[in-house]
């Protein structure tokens, strides 16, 4: 028990409570509150306490900073929001005035008091009790120095699509190397495969191959296609990556990529992958005409060599020109580790697989088409040489429905708004209506248009005669609803079921062709992406920010960034932009050339520590190592971040958390608990 | 595996044939059934427009009842769609909203029974019969599989929806009747209206949209392929069987789908005798059809391999994978 009757030292403690505007003060007595730190703490060291509109102002920080050099303050409590928020800045302020950053603490009164209550004498005695509490804590603080480690300058970008490419360019273009993982076999993602970009429709090969080719030919870039980051070991400006190269089955050294392996190879196979299903690729294939880096790569799954017996037709082999022979059969996956500093994650999206709508009829119903074949079919470079048909490969739809928002929006498959969908089914209607002169029809919940000249090109499109019905697409079906209209639409018709919300009634409109504008989702695999690299997903997949508004590009992982559709659907100049600003956190931690580290740690008390190893497997951080020799568990204090868990898991009590020491916890929970009721409280 | 069972009014009248087929079953997949006492109307799909909290304590009643006999089940199961719909709805509103509930048990009050809503867990047979008894123990009874059949399974609109317990694999076009009728050793054919309205009271209201509905149905199944469409719900097999017969003399048309009950084609499997399965008793004779069943197993084309292109000028189809 803390005797709460006299004070424990010397310390003299400034109280500041933050008003926020009415943030705080709509809900606590900001006054009443700082009347209390001042007479009813006073036993506890408090020599002062003030209310100010803003305490993170100039003027709120500079109030403290006057306290500290006529008051002699030696410690400081900040009741206001979140330590998230502005605990560097008040910590800042100390150091400034000569005080050790790490003797001040913040008390949260608005996150755990204002925001969360409305009785304003409870919220009121609630902050009272927070701020007791913490003026316990910070009287057992200790002063604590930075951890500085330096910064590896060799970058990591994962995933080379637009946002992946952009961030590699600007770190290799500032002077520093640069190493871009590829999972696929050509650098170019997603933006590859489409046809014009919307709202200036400007081809997208156009405006991303040269991109892509700098990226390649970058002497700072080194490329690793078709190939995926294993492991991730280290922390911040020393990270430790492990690349699996999957076998290309292709000699990257020899192969000049004359494309003669291609020509010969005679197993053809659907592309699922670049043309979206649409188009042909052979066994041993270019991802696409454009690649990057401008090599094939066969596939064992449909290779004669691997697949039928007989030792396969060898062809490539055969007709291979140069010397030594580039086909390597025996190609062995490889594994290559790296050094980086930082690491940026641009892993990009996946397309909602329409199929999981059966109502809307994609797979069983032939000309029911997503967006992504009608990008690859609007292509010139397309399975269609750019021409819009219907599944025959020859019939020209003379109407085309447009469904909006599938599995987008919808509590079924996925609430969020996939944000580009609006946008790029108006581009399809305008594309569709150029090319083919059809009746186009746009199904949508609502129109979003928000981007800079977005809203112009709707009007552009509602100008092109194109019709819009607002309404949920019911479904999607071949089945006539009665003979009358069997006999009105001929065979093969589709009929789209929608309630016309704004007409106020049911309709079934008979098109040729329906293209369903499938939403973006986070890759599939990106909960275990996200474990590998040590960041968090939402519960839906897409990577979290450190701050969804104020740190939109870092993570809570120091020196991990993310860029483009990883955490969430975005536009190209989004994605293009993020991409950027990654590069910029990253180019800034390398000029810093070190990096100052929290010194909120754990440590073992070697004396103490029974060699039970119950922590060990329980770092998030692979903080723990295990000293077989003196049969004492370690902590890494670089990696370490502080969460805590092997604090609470030690039996023996041995781990100490730096600044969140027992000491500390106990005092803070004395604190919050302590009676002032003998105290008459006037409001 | 025991049962509490709301057989409603249906099954004890028009739909006969689907409680007998039902009764002649059970011991082969080991249901025990019992019946609740001195149960009550459903409310049919009406009265919970109407009066809400009445209907909802009308079913509270059965819902109340079957609790108070369930001893040592809290499966509560029924045959019709509208009773299976009712008791699930009445239970998860109770649950959703503490108002209703008090008003409920205030009634309820009344006849001295209280009924807490989750006390009983309310599945249609169909769903007991695919998910808690299970496809192996159907197929294990099977002694006359249905080889040569070709079955359309017709789930109607009240059954995987709105799905409260999140039973069913999909809303609009389920599988879980398919599979159990391929377990039979039918073949299920696909087609894309197994959850379309069957008209139900508009046979009544609005007759010409009833027929419409009905004829959309039966020609969707004949041009799938079907030599019978298989159901779940009284309220289906009489507006498809009974009022095909009418639909027909009203578009001038001929069609003789006939229309089961998926209890009646077990029975069969199982190698009961059509007459204690209530077939026959069916408005479109189901005897030609049920003729096609053969000794032996249809050969089956092998299942393609790979989706192997034919570069001609036609796209290939995304598959449905």
């Amino acid at each position: 028990m803390t005797d709460n009757s006299k004070p424990e030292s010397q310390e003299r403690i400034g109280v500041y409570v933050c008003h926020c505007g009415t943030n705080i003060a709509g809900v606590v007595d900001v006054e009443s509150v700082a009347r209390f730190a001042a007479e009813d703490l006073k036993d506890r060291g408090v020599v002062l306490a003030r209310d100010y509109t803003f305490m993170c102002s100039v003027a709120g920080q500079e109030l403290i900073e006057q306290d500290i050099h006529e008051q002699q303050l030696t410690r400081v409590v900040v009741a206001a929001c979140s330590p998230h928020l502005h605990e560097k800045t008040f910590r800042g302020v100390c150091e400034r005035s000569g005080v050790n950053p790490y003797l001040s603490e913040m008390a949260s009164i608005r996150e755990h008091v204002a925001w969360v209550h409305t009785d304003k004498a409870a919220a009121t005695a609630k902050a009272k009790a927070i701020v007791s509490g913490t003026v316990e804590r910070v009287l057992k603080n200790d002063p604590l120095e930075a951890i500085r480690v330096p910064i590896d300058a060799q970058t990591l970008v994962v995933g080379g699509g637009i946002a992946g490419i952009q961030a590699a360019l600007e770190v290799a273009e500032a002077g520093y190397e640069v190493v871009l993982v590829e999972r696929e076999a050509s650098l170019g993602g997603h933006m590859a495969q489409f046809d014009k970009t919307f709202p200036t429709l400007d081809c997208a090969a156009c405006i991303l191959t040269p991109k892509m080719a700098a990226a390649g030919s970058h002497p700072k870039i080194h490329l690793f296609t078709w190939s995926e980051v294993e492991k991730v070991e280290g922390f911040v400006g020393n990270y430790t990556v492990t690349v699996k190269k999957k076998p290309r089955y292709v000699d990257e050294d020899v192969c000049t990529g004359c494309g003669i392996c291609v020509e010969k190879c005679p197993v053809l196979v659907v592309d699922d992958k670049f043309e979206a299903g649409i188009g042909y690729r052979k066994a041993i294939y270019w991802p696409f005409a454009q690649a990057v880096p401008n090599l094939p790569v066969l596939d064992p799954d449909t290779c004669t060599y691997y697949v039928g017996g007989k030792g396969g037709c060898k062809a490539c082999e055969k007709f291979c020109p140069t010397v030594p022979n580039s086909i390597k059969f025996d190609q062995k996956e490889e594994r290559v580790t790296l050094r980086v500093g930082n690491i940026v994650l641009a892993t990009g999206w996946d397309l909602f697989d329409a199929r999981r709508i059966p109502q809307y009829g994609y797979g069983r119903l032939p000309n029911v088409f997503t967006n992504l074949e009608l990008e690859r079919m609007c292509n010139a470079a397309g399975p269609t040489g750019g021409k819009v048909v219907m599944r025959d490969g020859k019939s020209t739809p003379e109407t085309v429905g447009i469904v909006h928002c599938v599995g987008s929006r919808d509590r079924t498959y996925n609430r969020h708004c996939s944000a580009i969908c609006c946008m790029q089914s108006l581009k399809t209607a305008h594309l569709v209506k150029e090319r083919t002169g059809a009746e186009v029809y746009n199904f949508y919940i609502d129109i979003r248009t928000p981007g800079k000249e977005y809203d112009e090109f709707y009007q552009r499109v509602l100008d092109d005669g194109i019709h819009f019905v607002r309404g949920k697409v019911a479904e999607i079906t071949d089945i006539p609803f009665d003979p009358a209209e069997a006999s009105r639409n001929g065979a093969g018709t589709l009929y789209v079921q929608v309630e016309d919300t704004l007409a106020g009634m049911q309709r079934r409109i008979p098109v040729d062709m329906v293209v369903l504008s499938a939403g973006l989702e986070p890759r599939r695999d990106s909960a275990e992406v996200g474990k590998t690299f040590g960041i968090a997903c939402s519960s839906n997949g897409w990577f979290i920010e450190k701050h969804a508004k104020m740190d939109p590009i870092a993570t809570m992982t120091e020196g991990v960034f993310i860029a483009g559709c990883a955490a969430g659907p975005k536009d190209i100049p989004a994605s293009v932009s993020q991409g950027s600003a990654a590069a910029a956190r990253v180019l800034n931690y390398i000029r810093q050339g070190e990096l100052a580290l929290e010194p909120v740690r754990a440590s073992v008390l070697a004396e103490q520590c029974s060699g039970c190893r119950l922590c060990n497997g329980l770092c998030p951080f692979n903080a723990i190592s295990f000293d077989a020799a003196r049969k004492v568990t370690e902590i890494n204090a670089a990696l370490c971040q502080g969460c805590g868990t092997c604090v609470a898991a030690c039996p023996a009590g041995a781990i100490q958390g730096t600044g969140f020491s027992n000491a500390q916890l106990f005092a803070q929970i004395e604190g919050l608990l302590r009676d002032f009721s003998r105290v008459p409280e006037v409001v | 595996m025991k049962a509490l069972f709301y057989p409603g009014c249906s099954m004890q009248k028009n739909a006969r044939p689907y409680l007998d087929s039902l009764q002649a079953i059970r011991e082969d997949i080991n249901l025990e059934l019992q019946e609740i006492q001195d149960w009550n109307c459903c409310g049919a799909t009406e009265y919970m427009s109407v009066h809400r909290v009445a209907a909802h304590a009308l079913v509270g009643r059965n819902l109340a009842l079957a609790r108070e006999q369930a001893g040592d089940t809290d499966l509560l199961t029924a045959g019709c769609s509208a009773c299976y719909l009712n008791l699930a709805k009445t239970d998860n509103q109770m649950r959703e909203d503490a108002g209703l509930k008090d008003t409920v048990n205030q009634a309820l009050a009344a006849g001295g029974l209280e009924y807490q809503p989750g006390a009983m867990k309310v599945r249609h047979l169909l769903d007991l019969v695919c998910h808690d008894i299970g496809y192996e123990a159907v197929k294990a009874r099977v002694v006359k599989p249905l080889h040569g059949l070709k079955v359309a399974a017709y789930y109607g609109c009240q059954v995987v929806r709105p799905d409260y317990d999140g039973r069913w694999d999909n809303h609009e076009h389920p599988t879980s009747m398919d599979k159990l009728l391929a377990a039979l050793g039918a073949e299920p054919v696909d087609w894309a209206l197994k959850t379309q309205c069957c008209g139900g009271h508009m046979t009544v209201i609005g007759p010409d949209v009833a027929f419409g509905l009905i004829r959309r149905l039966i020609h969707g199944a004949q041009e799938a392929g079907a030599d019978l469409v298989v159901t779940l719900c009284p309220m289906c097999q009489l507006n498809l069987d009974a009022y095909q017969v009418e639909m027909n003399k009203h578009f001038h048309t001929d069609y003789r789908v006939p229309v089961l009950y998926f209890t009646q084609l077990m029975g069969l499997a199982f190698g009961k005798k059509a007459k204690e399965l209530g077939i026959g008793k069916e408005f479109v004779d189901a005897a030609p059809a049920l003729s096609r069943i053969q000794a032996e197993a249809p050969k089956v084309a092998e299942a393609k391999r790979k989706r192997r292109p034919k570069p001609g000028d036609a796209l290939p189809m995304p598959g449905m994978e």
